[in-house]
């Protein structure tokens, strides 16, 4: 997770067989590249805990409401990631959700002059979202005023202008169905399985021609078990998550909308011009302009990007309350999302850490918030909880980047 | 300034750059041809590496002229020099540490398709190629990111960047500072073979005894301004370190 390159690829070089490609990832976990294993063992003792605290923890139907929970901090999060990835921070995506929450309601408005259709309601909020973003990475990228003041004014602007238009009434109701829909539509049964096959089809796709295309090169082509026991371990994990939905409800829509974010935002990360240069900005700013890359521009575009998700995680929350009222934006929304994106193991230096790794961030955080509500815990079980995982997550990170750094030079 | 036989690749003419109230450059006029390795010597500050970022497009020139091929070039950035064929390795290498020895040799430059997709498998082709064509052969996976390499290696990666390109002018600044000796050896075969490619080469150094191995011909620079251009064969060491010292260009021997 401490690099942009898979760790499969990197092995290869070292040999094919599949002891070797195990030595060398081990090798890279004692040089400080802990990779995924953090929230792998995070999850599994969680999921323990609450469940030998609670039955109901460990159930289909508290599994469907997980992932209602957890959706809207997680699409925040992707957003925060790239702006991460950059080396910068975004402190206005709470409000600024806030703000798209409030954009989506009004838009519906029943019985007002701008009543328009649901899905044009959405695109105007996440429009908005983009808009702020594009302004506030402009000042940044320009000017070079640091994102934390500029984000942080952002936060304080987006808080008023929520309060300017709820001020008389406080609430607005959503009532559009479009809107309602993105948060409480639940998947028929058989399309789930079909977003299953899908998921696992193109995941197949992409891994073996990325593996047929290299070998036609002649070049080391890492372990073909190791490739096919990845797509059958995350295509396992696609049906069995299907599975445990179908035997309440069936799958809400709103997580096939996370996984269209992450696998979106994964791939424009990993595999295009776009994501290497985020990297390479991340990495050193200056060597990446000295390569003719467009910093300003890619700068601008990665809080663009932080700010159409907060627009989408606005929408998401609106839409699940069907409604918004003078709390919106407000409470742990900011903090669980950079929490979940730090958790999730992107560095907070820049450069290092990829986009799936704010889903298991949010996973982590969403599960916190779930079992201890379950629990009866009072609230402050839950803030010093999230504190210390996300203190033990920014301390792994600064300790793999200082081992990294000694073995590397 | 000499009577050139051959024509400059790249010329400079009165080139002037200040950051702020200090003078980097006052006036500097300088030339390198094609198939020769120029060597730009002169102290701690004497505008060496300025005078290199402000072809590489790094910084603008406040005043003066830049000839390419006989003909005024203006160069806006590094995306200009680039589509030029001039190719920086710098002191302070620009390599990003959390990418890979692939992503550092294409960076900016990235193989991608009409729709912005990465083409990694011709990419790590060429850099292998590369790598393997200046017999670099300690790196031992081009998937290491370069924090993981050491200062040779890296240094090798930043000359293996300039020349992946087929580029007609390479700038080295310092290319061997950090380096031991074998490497030092390596690095400096490298440079005589870039010039008997045909390639222009300026190469910076403070090391005498490299810039009278690899250099056909040596400018040195001194507060901002050339102060002589002298031909290796015609010139001895001691005549260089008075030029650098004391300015006091002797008797220029290509004028
Ligand atoms: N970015 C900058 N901002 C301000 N002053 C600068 C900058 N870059 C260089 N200078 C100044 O310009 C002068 C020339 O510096 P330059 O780096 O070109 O010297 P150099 O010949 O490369 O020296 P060295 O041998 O130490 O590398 C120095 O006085 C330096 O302090
Ligand atoms: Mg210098």
């Amino acid at each position: 997770m401490s690099t942009a390159a898979p760790a499969e690829v990197q092995a290869a070089a070292a040999g094919d067989s599949l002891g070797a490609v195990l030595r060398t990832r081990w090798e890279a976990l004692k040089g400080g590249d802990v990779g995924s294993l953090p929230v792998i063992v995070g999850i599994i003792a969680i999921t323990a805990y609450f469940t030998t605290k609670t039955p109901i923890f460990f159930t289909s139907v508290n599994f469907v409401n997980l992932i209602g929970q957890m959706a809207g901090v997680t699409v925040i999060a992707v957003g925060i990631v790239f702006v991460l990835l950059i080396g910068e921070i975004d402190l206005s995506v709470g409000y600024v959700s806030g703000l798209a929450s409030v954009t989506v309601a009004e838009f519906q408005l029943a019985g007002s002059s701008h009543n328009y259709p649901g899905l044009v309601a959405i695109a105007l909020a996440i429009l908005l979202g983009a808009g702020i973003g594009a302004v506030q990475g402009s000042i940044i990228a320009f000017l070079g005023v640091p994102s934390f003041v500029v984000t942080l004014a952002g936060l304080l602007i987006c808080q008023g202008m929520i309060i300017e238009v709820l001020g008389t009434t406080g609430v607005i109701g959503i009532t559009d169905t479009q809107v309602n829909d993105v948060s409480n539509y639940i998947l028929s049964k058989n399309t789930g399985w079909i977003v299953a096959i899908v998921f696992t089809a193109l995941l197949a796709f992409a891994s073996l021609g990325a593996y047929v295309s290299r070998r036609r090169a002649g070049l080391p082509t890492g372990n073909l078990i190791i490739t096919v026991a990845r797509v059958v371990f995350y295509g396992g994990l696609a049906f069995a998550v299907v599975a445990v939905c179908n035997h309440t409800r069936g799958v809400p829509l709103v997580g096939l909308v996370v996984l269209f974010v992450v696998v979106l935002f994964s791939y424009l990360a990993g595999r295009t011009t776009f994501g290497r240069h985020v990297y390479a900005v991340g990495g050193n700013a200056e060597a990446a302009r000295r390569a003719g890359i467009n910093v300003k521009l890619i700068r601008i575009l990665c809080f663009v990007i932080s700010g159409s998700m907060a627009g989408l995680g606005g929408i998401i929350f609106a839409s699940r309350i069907n409604g918004v009222d003078l709390t919106v934006g407000g409470g742990t929304i900011l903090l669980d999302s950079i929490s979940a994106a730090v958790i999730g193991g992107v560095s907070l230096f820049g450069g290092r850490g990829r986009v799936s790794g704010a889903l298991f961030g949010g996973l982590i955080i969403g599960m916190i918030s779930n079992g201890t509500d379950l629990v009866g815990s009072a609230d402050w079980v839950k803030y010093i909880t999230t504190g210390l995982i996300l203190l033990a997550a920014v301390t792994l990170d600064t300790v793999a980047r200082r081992r990294q750094a000694a073995a590397g030079r | 300034m000499s009577t050139a036989v051959k024509p400059a690749a790249l010329e400079l003419r009165g080139v002037f750059k200040s950051f702020g109230s200090v003078e980097a450059l006052r006036g500097v006029d300088f030339e390198v041809r094609n198939g020769e390795v120029m060597a730009l010597v002169g102290d701690n500050g004497a505008g060496k590496s300025t005078l290199i970022k402000c072809v590489a497009g790094i910084y603008s020139i406040d005043d003066g002229d830049v000839y390419y091929d006989g003909a005024r070039v203006v160069i806006h950035g590094p995306k200009d020099a680039a589509k030029l064929g001039i190719e920086v390795v710098y002191q302070d290498l620009a390599l990003c540490d959390n990418l890979d020895v692939v992503q550092n040799m294409f960076l900016g430059r990235e193989d991608h398709d009409p729709l912005f997709r990465l083409r990694e498998a011709p990419m790590e082709q060429r850099t292998a190629q590369t790598l393997a064509s200046l017999s670099v052969t300690t790196i031992r996976s081009v998937r290491q990111p370069v924090a993981s390499l050491s200062g040779g290696q890296r240094q090798s990666v930043a000359v293996a960047r300039a020349v992946l390109w087929n580029n007609r002018v390479v700038f080295l600044d310092e290319p061997t500072a950090a380096l031991g000796v074998a490497q030092t050896r390596q690095v400096l075969d490298l440079v005589k073979r870039l010039g008997e490619q045909g390639l222009a080469v300026v190469i910076v150094s403070h090391n005498l005894a490299d810039v009278f191995e690899v250099a056909n011909r040596i400018t040195v620079l001194r507060l901002g301004r050339n102060v002589g251009v002298y031909e290796r064969e015609k010139t001895t060491e001691q005549e260089i370190v008075q030029a650098i010292t004391a300015g006091t260009a002797t008797e220029p021997a290509a004028s």
